[in-house]
């Protein structure tokens, strides 16, 4: 019985957080922002020479073939830099749906290039999560037609997980004929959202990848976003305890006011016990499947709420420079924003765990 | 991340659940309250200590169990009293606050003295500490204890001493050395209550009940020797065994139980057109309170592993009493809300729901959330110790004039 991390586990996102704090400064996520992909190939590439795109993905297929809660261990580390790489989708969701419900032949074919980088996948299951006028994928004999939004770290993809309107999953080619791919313009410019519009696009379906691989994909989605709050909210209060330490009014430190060290003491009080909510919804994705879809929903609701409460308080006791783009505080207050409304909303993955419990009809 | 158990663990768990199978027949209805527990709870809690299920760590020659600490063990026991509704061993200030205080502090008389007749529920015992003028800043206090041969004589007022009108026996921070800085001037003495020139008042509080008191003496004659610690060291005396309150304050598991109970009374009664489950903006709440006390548990075990393994949590041990008091006062307010009009009914109203209890639950919690260092406190403490930020310039202040 031990309720913890193991010394490989935080080496792993040790070595994860000191490369960004190295090759990922604020400076380099403001260039990143600024330029006109929300993606860093130089700091993708130096997270792949530590294995990052392989975190989950079997030894067998070149990965690290670690669990869940190393990725969300990774998540975490990615959300305190808010660093501009893919994850969720491209090193999370993507190989586990090609894991869970790929041929043998597609498992070889990419889970390998996945594994060390060389490929990079995308994955477009919005529309499972909640539905859209005028937005869905029919899959109709082999062949994809319509729209698909908010596509997971669709930059520079080389592959799409598609889900259709019955929740099956399709592999598409990015150089698929009849695929146009459409950046979407959101508040956080460190990571990579988009649109796929598909007219007679040639399916490869995951002959595996039916509702329940769809739902076991949101669950690990989920789970990551909810980490890369954690670490976001984290690096947020550590600005502001360390603002408050340093800035001086009334002739003291604005942080011996008890109305500042209160805001600070209720973003702690808030955000810690999340840590090991996301620690045991990760664990449980991989140890405890009945409970897995449930805790994932807590994760993500939970720390979406918690998250804002931080964004929102860590600005406010940065006062006016906290609004400044000098502060650049703003880069986490907006990736805890779409972190947030990605996969579903608080309210919604509320909903999912009352149906989860049997609390109300499915 | 390990969350099976040792075989020594699983086969305590074990004899924990032979115990509970053979015995449950003659635990007692009420479990161990504040009050003075019956004949049936007195014997109860002789057959726990007797099987290690309560005093389980104090020492054999100070009349408990003699076990070695295993936090792991304690928990066990713990889950497995509250699943299978058995009352556990009694809880009270004397044995949570009082004795762990003695163990560490006490002297041998003392210890012989008054641990073991306290862990067998014979000896109840109330807290002395707060004063009308002195709650957050404790050690304001003004109770005075001088010198007359060898005793001292005790005057003074305390506040929120729960159970004072059971008591036989109070410790209680008194003022020794008025001339002395204010956290150096304190002493910790043990008295009986039914020393002349005590007086207790009972302090209704807004539950309708008289949970606690005020006290007041009057030159109380204490003999010197009843002091526990060094005189003039009773505030650290004291902090020893606050340390242990705090423990107290933040059990999940209470919280689990209280949760389970509101999502039973919601989709079980019915309001309007269905039931109250049904209502999505009620729902929205529960699930809500349900991921937030899911977080608080695994924090639990977080705080619980650390400790068990001899480290300690920091931050997230830090937070408990805070998150854990205002967690539970949201479950009670959320059954209250659910309830609609019946949320309002009280004490033997026609149509009340669990006894009423949701009510007096919200109320009781908010004094949680007040007592045993109130929210504004915890986040000073969260804030200064957990996050190192800097503390409040003190006033100066002349303890000489008090």
């Amino acid at each position: 019985m031990d309720f913890g991390l193991s010394s490989e586990q935080r080496m792993l996102q040790d070595a994860v957080t000191r490369y960004l704090s190295e090759q990922s400064p604020l400076g380099h996520v403001r260039d990143i922002a600024a330029a006109a992909t929300p993606y860093s190939p130089d700091v993708a590439t130096g997270l792949a020479d530590l294995g990052v795109p392989g975190v989950i993905i079997p030894a067998e297929f070149g990965g690290m073939g670690l669990g869940l809660l190393e990725a969300a261990l990774v998540a975490e580390a990615l959300g305190f830099s808010v660093a501009p790489v893919h994850f969720a989708g491209a090193h999370v969701m993507a190989p586990l749906a090609i894991l869970l419900g790929g041929s043998d032949s597609q498992q070889r074919a990419w889970l390998p290039k996945l594994a060390s980088g060389a490929a990079r996948a995308a994955v477009a299951v919005s529309q499972a999560v909640e539905g859209r006028d005028g937005v869905g994928v029919v899959a109709r004999d082999g062949w994809l037609d319509g729209t698909a939004l908010f596509v997971l770290d669709a930059a520079d993809a080389d592959l799409f997980v598609v889900a259709d309107t019955t929740g099956a999953l399709h592999l598409v080619a990015a150089d698929a004929p009849g695929l146009t791919q459409i950046p979407l313009t959101t508040i956080d410019k460190t990571r990579s959202v988009g649109e796929l519009r598909m007219t007679g696009v040639k399916a490869d379906p995951l002959p595996g990848g039916g509702g329940r691989t769809t739902r076991r994909i949101i669950d690990a989605g989920r789970i990551m976003l909810a980490a890369d709050i954690l670490g976001a909210g984290t690096a947020m209060i550590e600005q502001a305890v360390a603002y408050a330490g340093t800035r001086v009014q009334f002739g003291r430190p604005i942080g011996s006011f008890q109305a500042v060290k209160h805001m600070c003491a209720e973003m702690a009080a808030a955000l810690e016990p999340c840590r090991s909510l996301v620690w045991y919804a990760a664990h449980a994705f991989d140890h405890a499947p009945d409970e897995s879809t449930l805790m994932a929903c807590h994760a993500k609701s939970h720390l979406s709420e918690v998250g804002r409460f931080v964004a929102r308080t860590s600005t406010e006791v940065h006062g006016g420079m906290g609004f400044t783009d000098l502060a650049g505080l703003h880069y986490w207050f907006k990736r805890i924003g779409l972190d947030r409304q990605l996969l579903g909303g608080p309210e919604l993955v509320r909903n999912e765990a009352a149906r989860v419990q049997g609390w109300i009809a499915v | 991340m390990d969350l099976t158990y040792s075989a020594e663990h699983q086969a305590f768990r074990r004899e924990v659940l032979v115990f509970l199978e053979a015995h449950r027949h003659a635990a007692p209805k009420g479990g161990g309250a504040a009050q003075r527990p019956s004949a049936e709870a007195v014997a109860w809690q002789k057959l726990l200590i007797a099987h290690g299920y309560a005093a389980r760590t104090i020492p054999k020659e100070y009349g408990g169990y003699g076990a070695a600490p295993d936090i792991l063990k304690s928990r066990i026991i713990g889950e497995e009293f509250a699943r299978a509704s058995v009352p556990p061993g009694l809880q009270s200030q004397g044995i949570s606050m009082l004795v762990p205080t003695l163990l560490e502090l006490g002297t041998e008389e003392q210890k012989r003295r008054w641990i073991g007749p306290t862990i067998r529920g014979e000896v109840i015992w109330c807290q002395g500490y707060s004063e009308p003028g002195s709650g957050s800043d404790l050690a304001s206090l003004q109770t005075r204890a001088t010198e007359d041969g060898d005793d001292f004589l005790i005057n003074g007022q305390k506040i929120w001493t729960s159970t004072a009108r059971e008591a036989d026996m109070i410790f209680c921070l008194v003022r020794t050395e008025p001339d002395k800085a204010k956290h150096d001037g304190i002493s910790y003495l043990i008295f009986s209550m039914k020393t002349p020139g005590i007086e207790v008042r009972p302090l209704v509080t807004m539950t309708g009940h008289g949970e606690f008191n005020e006290t007041f003496f009057t030159d109380v004659r204490v003999p010197k020797s009843q002091i526990v610690g060094k005189r003039g060291q009773g505030w650290f005396v004291a902090n020893a065994t606050l340390k242990h309150e705090r423990g107290m304050l933040g059990d999940p598991g209470q919280l689990e139980s209280r949760f389970l109970a509101l999502a039973e009374l919601m989709r079980t009664e019915t309001a309007g057109d269905g039931r109250i489950m049904d209502n999505p903006i009620l729902r929205d709440r529960l699930l809500r309170l349900q991921a937030e006390l899911a977080a608080m548990k695994f924090n639990g075990l977080r705080v619980l592993s650390a400790s068990a393994n001899g480290g300690d949590a920091g931050l997230a041990r830090l937070i408990v009493k805070l998150q854990a008091c205002e967690l539970a006062h949201q479950i009670s307010a959320l059954a209250i809300d659910a309830l609609g009009e019946l949320g309002v009914l009280y004490e033997s109203s026609p149509h009340l729901r669990a006894h009423g209890g949701w009510q007096q639950a919200y109320m009781f919690q908010l004094g949680l959330i007040i007592g045993g260092g109130t929210a504004q406190i915890q986040k000073n403490i969260i804030a200064e110790r957990g996050l190192g930020m800097p503390r409040e310039p003190k006033l100066a202040t002349d303890w000489g004039r008090l």
